[in-house]
């Protein structure tokens, strides 16, 4: 292995940076930030040219995109899909909902923001966020992914 | 001996097939980005994936054992279909049965393994691959057996040289209706309808067994288009390659203009159409064999 290490780690990285699956999960959101999310895969700016896939299930997945404030309903299934997804893995919190609970902060159904109940790697704001934020959020969560594998 | 194991590990097996696989995947993405005005991932993407599932940690879970297996199964047992495909080595009296046999190994094992998963998108998506396996299967063994009649035998070898156009068209055209279902694509796409039924049968697989079971979609389009080429233009190499990768814009095209049959939409069309093309080819090979054709 001693030679052979070095290569195999060196096409990982650049096989995690250059094939990074999502797993879209709203969290209560008000459909705004999903909406910016999903057009992040259409023509104008397809991020599918960067190996970026909206995967059905979390167990595909290598980044958590979560969009709004974490309703009481959604808490347990925002931490059971968290723990589905296989490490290395790294978790995006889109729109200003996920970071403080936004116009929903101090209702008495939310029980976010996002990072009391998971932790978050990187924050997108905006309410919503433009896609090119969200691209740019992603590419820089990419980064994350690239170094937590490392780490690992 | 030495020539199956050629056509197991060199060609048109292992050191082959894989990265032609990876192209087949690579570009059928990329037909589909470009006919949707997208630029669409490099036709390397499929190695990249297969190098990223392979090193990522699985969440640890009871069923490990059974569902490491089913994709090792699936891989080897298209690996073994792909070596008798009749180019370079010959094959052995009989292979049609061993490849029909070797080739229905992978959806098998991804039914169980949807079972085996014990999520309800799994066995959702596992109940469709089967009515959808049975579905497709009537047509494409219907066009096989019309073939091997019409030949006189059952090695592949002979059925793709010898038996006449007034078979092989309609029984190509009932093959060709059934790739999307075996490949499971647009209008077929129903057992792996993604987000529909999450992922279907392979939703909980991660890891290095979601790569395998990648590797095992890749191989079966090689050993799929590969058929097709068998039957278009028999027993030459350099066509072979040429005319299995044509399959795969035809098909990118077609999942790319269409959208997703329902299940029953699905059976049904096979039932009508590939069916009629097949009994055509079966009514051509009886034909031919009591010679009024
Ligand atoms: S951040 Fe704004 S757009 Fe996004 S979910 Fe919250 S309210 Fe809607």
């Amino acid at each position: 292995m001693g030679v052979l290490e070095p290569i195999l780690l060196r096409l990982v990285d650049r096989a995690r940076r250059k094939s990074a699956w999502l797993f879209h999960f709203n969290a209560g959101a008000c459909n705004g930030c999903d909406i910016e999310l999903v057009a992040c895969l259409t023509p104008r700016y397809d991020v599918e040219q960067l190996g970026i896939r909206l995967e059905g299930s979390p167990r595909h997945a290598d980044i958590l995109c979560v969009t709004g404030p974490v309703t009481r309903t959604t808490r347990e299934a925002l931490r059971t899909i968290h723990a589905q997804l296989p490490d290395p893995k790294v978790v995006v919190a889109i729109g200003s909902c996920p970071a403080t609970a936004n116009v929903f902060a101090g209702s008495p159904v939310i029980d976010g923001p996002v990072d009391r109940i998971i932790p978050v790697d990187l924050f997108i704001p905006g309410c919503p966020p433009r896609p090119n934020a969200v691209v740019q959020g992603i590419a820089e969560a990419i980064e994350l992914l690239v170094a937590k594998g490392v780490a690992q | 001996m030495t020539r199956l194991f050629l056509a197991l590990l060199v060609f048109p097996g292992l050191l082959y097939a894989v990265p032609m696989g990876w192209l087949m995947l690579g570009s059928e993405r990329k037909v589909v980005a470009r006919l949707q005005g997208r630029v669409g991932p490099p036709l390397t993407q499929g190695f990249y994936d297969f190098v990223k599932l392979l090193a990522k940690a699985p969440v640890p879970r009871a069923e490990t054992f059974l569902l490491t297996l089913l994709p090792i199964l699936a891989v080897a047992s298209t690996l073994g279909a792909l070596a008798l495909l009749p180019v370079g080595a010959g094959g052995f009296t009989g292979d049609l049965i061993v490849f029909v046999g070797l080739l229905e190994m992978a959806p098998l094992c991804s039914v169980l393994a949807g079972f085996a998963s014990r999520s309800v998108y799994g066995e959702v998506g596992a109940t469709r691959e089967a009515v959808l396996g049975i579905s497709g299967n009537v047509p494409f063994l219907a066009a096989l057996l019309a073939l091997a009649s019409a030949a006189g035998s059952l090695q592949l070898a002979a059925v793709a040289g010898g038996a006449p156009w007034v078979v092989r068209g309609p029984a190509l055209l009932a093959l060709l209706a059934c790739l999307p279902v075996k490949l499971r694509m647009n209008p077929f796409s129903v057992a792996n309808a993604e987000q529909e039924i999450l992922a279907g049968p392979l939703t909980e697989m991660d890891g290095p067994r979601l790569a395998l079971w990648e590797l095992a979609h890749a191989l079966e389009w090689v050993v799929l288009a590969g058929l097709v080429a068998v039957l278009v233009v028999p027993g030459r190499g350099g066509a072979f390659v040429l005319v299995s990768f044509a399959v795969v814009p035809l098909l990118g095209t077609l999942a790319a203009a269409t959208a997703r049959f329902k299940i029953d939409q699905a059976a049904r069309f096979l039932w009508i159409w590939a069916v009629l093309a097949a009994v055509l080819a079966f009514f051509a090979a009886m034909a031919v064999r009591h010679g009024s054709l």
